[in-house]
């Protein structure tokens, strides 16, 4: 089965005036992961925030299927789970209601067996019940991670998922990654780490703009 | 329709755990009218003239106080993303948003202010008014106040220059929102007075969504 071509092609992106990178062209196949490298400042954050349509670029378009996403913006939106640098939790919730909270955002029901497994792959069961806030940031990380594993998206947008995590949560990581990538889903991700994924393609950010 | 319900409960389920935030505006309120008899003097007829006007007036005031956090909160944890990430129109989480910010305060100073009227010595069929109103009026000063606080998101000084943004916008629903109480005083049509209201929280329904979403947009950039 071929897979659903997703293609950038001559992305610009351009940040209080200055451009952040120019004419990006990638394609991204079912299955593959693209960690994005980079200094600070390099674009890794820009680019995943445009692909994300969070940002608006100043040139090129993303084709899923070969029709700009921008045409269909839910439906591609549909298709995302988001990993920001921020964690994207609510500390008055308990760590269960916030994943209940985020998937209700996604618009889908909330499959209770679902939710279960994205607590037990980042070993947060017994944390259930917790409040957000109480949590130490490595565990509100392995929070905003299992958000994005229950949310069964195809593609997964991650910036630095990596932050804060001790090396069982890595490895945590690493396997539903490695999962993700084997059932058919596509993944990006803005790393300073090794990603765990033996072979991965790499772009490198940030060439030729000082 | 089920992420615009998901995102009301979340709302109100935050509220719920914070009930400080909404007590705060509610004791506002309360302080900020108790003062005007300690002003104006405690006349009883210059009270009950001046009561629809100080009444509908505070609530604005009180209402300003909570907008600030409205999408600031999701803003710096992150959770705006999420938001605007969603695969369904923004426009219906603005909604959802806004309508929760009504539940949370809006509502709770319709309740409140014919309370407080009975102390300004207004009759019974006045606070009946003054309760339907505020009713029919706060809709529009949480729509007006999101928009207000999604253009502000970010700002320095966002809360002094939201109040400035928004006040101002506010001054028809003032308008006729104290007017209806006074028609009804003076037997003329409350009724005009009131479908007047209604159809500013409608016009306010149809575009500060757009507007709103269109801010937030912005600011997620």
């Amino acid at each position: 089965m071929a897979s659903t071509p997703l293609e950038v092609e001559d992305l610009g992106c351009r940040r209080g005036g200055r451009p952040v990178f120019e004419r990006l062209s990638f394609a991204l196949e079912a299955g593959e992961l693209l960690a994005l490298t980079g200094r600070n400042g390099a674009g890794k954050t820009t680019l995943l925030r445009a692909l994300a349509l969070l940002v608006r670029p100043e040139t090129g378009v993303i084709r899923w299927a070969g029709v700009d996403v921008q045409d269909e913006p839910e439906i591609w939106r549909g298709r995302l789970a988001w990993l920001g640098h921020l964690d994207g939790l609510k500390g008055d919730l308990t760590v269960g209601e916030n994943l209940v909270a985020a998937q209700g955002l996604r618009g889908g029901p909330t499959a209770e067996d679902r939710l279960d497994f994205a607590l037990a792959a980042f070993d947060l069961s017994g944390l259930a019940r917790r409040l957000a806030r109480t949590l130490s940031a490595g565990q509100r990380r392995r929070v905003a991670l299992a958000r994005v594993l229950a949310s069964q998206a195809p593609i997964w947008l991650l910036d630095e998922p990596l932050n804060a995590l001790d090396a069982p949560a890595q490895r945590s990581f690493h396997e539903a990654l490695r999962r993700h990538l084997a059932s058919g889903g596509r993944a990006l991700a803005a790393t300073h780490a090794d990603i765990g994924v033996p072979g991965v393609r790499t772009l490198a950010l940030g060439m030729g703009f000082a | 329709m089920t992420g615009f319900a998901a995102l009301l409960m979340r709302d109100l389920r935050l509220a719920w755990r914070r009930p400080g935030d909404a007590a705060v505006v509610l004791a506002f309120y309360v302080v900020a009218v108790a003062l005007f008899p300690l002003g104006v003097g405690p006349e009883a007829n210059i009270l009950a003239r001046i009561a629809a006007g100080v009444l509908w007036c505070t609530a604005l005031f009180a209402s300003l106080l909570s907008l600030d956090r409205m999408f600031a909160t999701d803003f710096e944890d992150g959770s705006l993303d999420l938001l605007l990430l969603a695969p369904w129109p923004l426009e219906l989480g603005v909604l959802a948003k806004c309508a929760a910010h009504w539940i949370v305060t809006g509502l709770p100073l319709a309740v409140l202010a014919p309370v407080l009227g009975v102390a300004f010595g207004l009759e019974p069929a006045s606070l009946a008014a003054l309760a339907a109103t505020l009713l029919v009026g706060t809709p529009t000063l949480s729509l007006i106040g999101g928009l207000a606080a999604a253009l502000t998101l970010g700002a320095r000084r966002g809360g002094a220059l939201l109040a400035l943004l928004a006040l101002p916008l506010c001054v028809p629903t003032l308008i006729f929102g104290a007017g209806a109480i006074e028609a009804q005083a003076t037997g003329e049509a409350f009724a005009g007075h009131l479908a007047i209201l209604a159809a500013l929280a409608l016009v306010a329904l149809a575009t500060t969504p757009w507007a709103i979403a269109a801010a937030l947009r912005q600011a997620g950039e």
